[in-house]
């Protein structure tokens, strides 16, 4: 980096301050806002408080509490079917991106209405579904009604309840993979695929064998946000259920709020329980990925 | 990071303090952000300051909503002079921590023991008053008349007979009893009346403050005549918001509906009237249990950190004052607390007066006279047990594990 | 081009793909297509149980003028805007300068840093929630446009950090060292080279940031109570219970509360497209 004659003190200088210099503004708020929270709310989750009076120390007994409450282990259970379920958007929007990589007339206009759903926010998501889910006038109880004849009010069931909110994720989680892979497949070395085509391959191998490889970092990416969104979800459920029926919905972001932001609850070092438990959780996940990125800086 | 925080909070206070109320300033903070009692406070102010020239009244006021978390804050850092809020368990947070100021002198000197009589038990803790009420409302069974008569039934004098009409009233096609519970509220009125009904008012409150244990006998029986009423419900009420559930009482979809007076106006929307919208109490269920209403309370307060508490004293007699009571709860379209005060000339509301000078006592709705998350947890249960009946026995179960933890303070 | 281009099958493949891809449109967008309908019906279908059928009238100057005046959305609109444009410029601008310095800069700690921005914006929210409303209720900004403009700035510079360094490390690093070896300072590097090159990635990250802000809930109801904070997404939840049953009110307000992300995605699709992208084709 230095072939040229000895810099002067201060311009050597300037190159060892200077990245400091342009970094202090951005982690000074980081550090204020995300990292040092996330410590703080450790620290309150071993305290009982209610957002008002003084604070109590009760060490682990919040953790001891979550493990005998029932709601603790609905949420559990519930973010482990969003997890999973969650996952469908990747090949889901996988299957609408070959589906849509056709150069017709008017193709660009057909993907940006498929990716729509992506850009209006949640709320209005959630809100268009339980419009679609609504007993009596619901558009889906309608269908449901024409073809087998029963009633059936998705968001009343807490066998149902769930699944029907996750529906509602999916549409515009997958419009996000479905962007991803587009692009991906836009980039696709087309060498390659010429070269396969002459061998014969077609259809699933050619898929699996050429195509697929290539499409490895937009996969990744579609993964790592699918992952995190599932686990993250929370105005879906605020907006569709309100973590019902009788808490069939709920998830432990949101019965973090429940327990203490909301109307109902003000046990804050109970919901800071919840919430590290939650983080715990994500953390897996999130090592995972920086792992896999380490690796992928290291390499690139 | 502390220090800075500390030291930040300090300037802030300081600079309150510089410009902080001067005597014969009055600081108010209210949630009155629907049209109705926002006017209402609005004249009620006006008249205030006409009457005492010498005090200003500086007045904030709230998002109805966001209030309920606001004043957790506001009380402990920068105290206004008056706040309002509700009476019964739902202020026993605020007094046990000492944020409301003890004002059994206002009573007192005002003579209101006598004329806020009705209200005057939910006011009280430890013998001592915390609060001046001006305004309830009553709840009770709002029914369609023109499904009653389709079913050829008539108004029941106790729940067997509510029960019978229900079987009349499903082969005519439509729902007994609807209800909407996405929020959960509306199905804790369904369960106040048939616990205090079933089991008085007394165990109600001891209940609901956590004195008696959810899986009592007693509590269990209360159930059992709910699941009377259960198979004759609305389906679906757990996915829908009371408001739906009010279109299909004013569609003649439904017979009854256990509502509070509020709803009126969202029935006569959905093309109800005077001739066919009819208002009940609810029917005795056990024979000699004297007759107990919910009717929530608003309220108004000095907290303990308020600066002009002599002035704020004025107000909340002010408040008290029949002329007061009968001007606001005219705008209001609920009833004056004060016994001498007018009711509005509308047949709800005189039933209603009726109906609540005439109770045994006035409990304030499950989820203020509960504490909040024992509320939600039993909110929840009733929503279940209305789809689940069968469920009831793992219910009070999970309901009486919430109160242990709950009520252990 | 996987898969096969359809000129290249056969006509009644190219004419079966024709029909399927508007059928398959409307399918997909059916919830939205129904709330869009629903906005335009007279009040009399709702109430006469007309949900489905063809509108009995076009009812769209009424509702929607309905929702703007009977409610708070215009001042939910506004106060939606007041929160996203800051943090827009805050985020940006941040990012700019911790991408380059993440970017160009060789140091210890350099990947530990970027690993923590990046890693930092996975967090879930709702392990930040009670001490970052504690710290704003502190500053006295609780309730606050500033308040809650604040936190999105620092949460979103982690993202957007990701974003900048990414796309700057694909920089010709050659520019800045010819620039050095002329004893250019380093910020004036910044400034007048490096900052000119990135532009279409800070129009990318402007217009995601305008989305991911527009379109937050959480925060927008923890740390805004009032309606004069209120962003249009909680404000929707108040519409919710003001008009009770009117589906076509509420139909409206969604449509509403839906669009200026909309527009901005239409307006600037390219950019959109290519802020979510970067990365999707990196080896």
């Amino acid at each position: 980096m230095s072939d040229h004659p000895s810099p002067s003190f201060w311009s050597r200088n300037q190159k060892q301050i200077a990245p400091w210099v342009f970094l202090v503004p951005g982690m000074v708020m980081f550090l204020l806002y995300v990292i040092y929270p996330i410590l703080e709310s450790m620290l309150i989750s071993l305290y009982e408080w209610d957002g008002l009076g003084p604070k109590t120390w009760v060490g682990l007994q919040n953790y001891r509490d979550l493990l005998n409450d029932d709601s603790f282990y609905t949420s559990l259970k519930n973010n482990v079917i969003w997890l999973m379920l969650y996952l469908l958007a990747i090949p889901g929007g996988l299957a609408v991106a070959l589906f849509l990589n056709q150069t017709v007339a008017g193709i660009r206009l057909y993907k940006s209405l498929f990716f729509f759903p992506f850009v209006i926010s949640q709320v209005v998501v959630g809100l268009i579904f339980s419009w679609f889910y609504a007993p009596d006038f619901g558009l889906l109880p309608h269908i449901i009604h024409f073809f087998t004849g029963t009633d059936l009010a998705i968001l009343a069931e807490d066998k149902y309840a769930t699944f029907g909110v996750i529906a509602a994720g999916l549409w515009p989680q997958t419009a996000y993979c479905m962007i991803l892979y587009l692009t991906g497949l836009n980039n696709i070395n087309p060498e390659q695929v010429e070269a396969a085509r002459m061998d014969n391959a077609k259809g699933w191998s050619m898929l699996w064998n050429i195509i697929l490889p290539q499409l490895r970092p937009a996969t990744f990416i579609a993964l790592v946000v699918t992952v995190i969104g599932a686990l993250r979800s929370f105005d879906l459920i605020s907006i569709m259920t309100v973590g019902g029926p009788y808490g069939s919905t709920r998830v432990l972001s949101y019965f973090m709020y429940e327990q203490a932001l909301s109307e109902y609850g003000t046990a804050m070092g109970y919901g800071a329980a919840i919430a590290v438990v939650l983080f715990v959780i994500m953390l897996v996940f999130i090592s995972l990925f920086i792992v896999r990125m380490l690796a992928q800086e290291r390499n690139g | 990071m502390k220090l800075l925080m500390s030291l930040s909070g300090l300037a802030l206070g300081l600079g309150l303090m510089a410009t902080s109320a001067l005597a014969g300033e009055l600081v108010i903070n209210s949630d009155q952000s629907d049209p109705a009692p926002k006017k209402a406070m609005e004249g009620l102010i006006a008249d205030f300051e006409k009457a005492n020239p010498d005090i200003k009244v500086k007045w904030n006021n709230f998002d109805h909503e966001g209030y309920k978390s606001a004043i957790r804050n506001f009380l402990t850092a920068d105290a206004p002079d008056v706040a309002a809020w509700y009476a019964g368990n739902r202020m026993a947070p605020f007094v046990k921590a000492g944020l409301f100021e003890d004002v059994s002198d206002v009573w007192k000197d005002n003579g209101l023991d006598d004329s806020l009589k009705s209200a005057a038990a939910s006011m009280t803790m430890d013998g001592k008053k915390w609060g001046v009420p001006y305004t309830y409302y009553q709840w009770g069974i709002y029914y369609n008349k023109d499904v009653y008569k389709k079913a050829g039934v008539t108004e029941p004098k106790n729940w067997a007979e509510f029960i019978a009409n229900c079987e009349k009233i499903k082969a005519a096609g439509a729902d007994c009893l609807t209800t909407g519970t996405k929020a959960l509220w509306p199905g804790a009125g369904i369960f106040d009346y048939i616990d205090m009904r079933t089991n008085g008012y007394e165990f109600h409150m001891d209940l609901t403050a956590g004195r008696v244990k959810w899986t009592d006998p007693k509590v269990k029986a209360a159930f059992a005549e709910w699941a009377k009423v259960v198979p004759y419900m609305s389906a679906n009420a757990a996915a829908i918001d009371w408001q739906d559930a009010a279109a299909l009482l004013s569609q003649g979809k439904a017979a009854n509906y256990v509502m509070g007076n509020f709803a009126v106006d969202t029935f006569k929307k959905g093309g109800m009237t005077n001739d066919n919208l009819g208002f009940m109490v609810f029917p005795e269920i056990t024979a000699g249990v004297p007759r107990s209403e919910e009717a929530p309370t608003d309220t108004f307060h000095i907290p303990s950190g308020a600066k002009n508490k002599a002035d704020a004293k004025k107000f909340l007699a002010f408040l008290a004052s029949p002329d007061e009571q009968t001007k606001m709860n005219a705008i209001l379209g609920q009833l004056p607390v004060n016994n001498k005060a007018q009711a509005a000339n509308d047949p709800y509301i005189k039933a209603g007066f009726e109906e609540l000078s005439s109770a045994h006592a006035l409990a304030q709705f499950f989820d203020r006279d509960a504490p909040a998350d024992m509320a939600k947890a039993g909110m929840e249960g009733f929503q279940e047990f209305m789809s689940h009946p069968d469920h009831l026995d793992a219910i009070l179960e999970r309901l009486q594990k919430v109160a242990d933890k709950v009520y252990k303070q | 081009m996987f898969p096969k281009p359809i000129a290249k099958s056969a006509p009644w493949a190219q004419r079966a793909y024709t029909l399927v891809l508007p059928v398959a449109l409307i399918v997909w967008l059916l919830p939205l297509i129904g709330v869009a309908v629903t906005s335009i019906r007279p009040s009399s279908d709702l109430a006469s149980g007309n949900y489905f059928g063809m509108p009995s009238g076009f009812a769209f100057w009424e509702n929607y003028s309905a929702v703007f005046k009977n409610s708070n959305i215009g001042y939910y609109i506004l106060n939606s805007f007041r929160v996203t444009i800051p943090t827009v410029i805050g985020a940006v601008g941040l990012s700019c300068l911790t991408g380059y310095a993440l970017a160009v800069y060789k140091f210890k700690g350099n990947l530990a840093v970027f690993f923590m921005f990046v890693a930092g914006n996975f967090v879930p929210f709702q392990i930040l929630a009670i001490p970052v409303r504690d710290l704003t209720l502190h500053m006295g900004l609780y309730d606050t446009m500033t308040g809650l403009v604040l936190f999105h700035i620092a949460f979103q510079t982690g993202f957007c950090t990701l974003f900048m360094r990414n796309f700057m490390k694909a920089l010709p690093f050659a520019l800045i060292e010819s620039a050095r070896v002329e004893g250019i300072n380093e910020f004036r590097i910044f400034w007048y080279i490096v900052l000119p090159l990135v532009r279409p990635a800070m129009a990318a990250l402007a217009v995601l940031v305008f989305t991911f802000i527009w379109n937050d809930y959480f925060w927008a109801t923890v740390m805004a109570q009032s309606a004069d904070v209120r962003p249009v997404t909680a404000g929707m939840s108040e519409l919710k219970g003001q008009y009770k049953v009117a589906w076509e009110l509420i139909s409206a307000a969604a449509i509403v509360a839906a669009l200026p992300p909309v527009a901005m995605f239409f307006l600037m699709q390219k950019h959109f497209i290519a802020g979510l992208t970067l990365g999707a084709t990196k080896g």
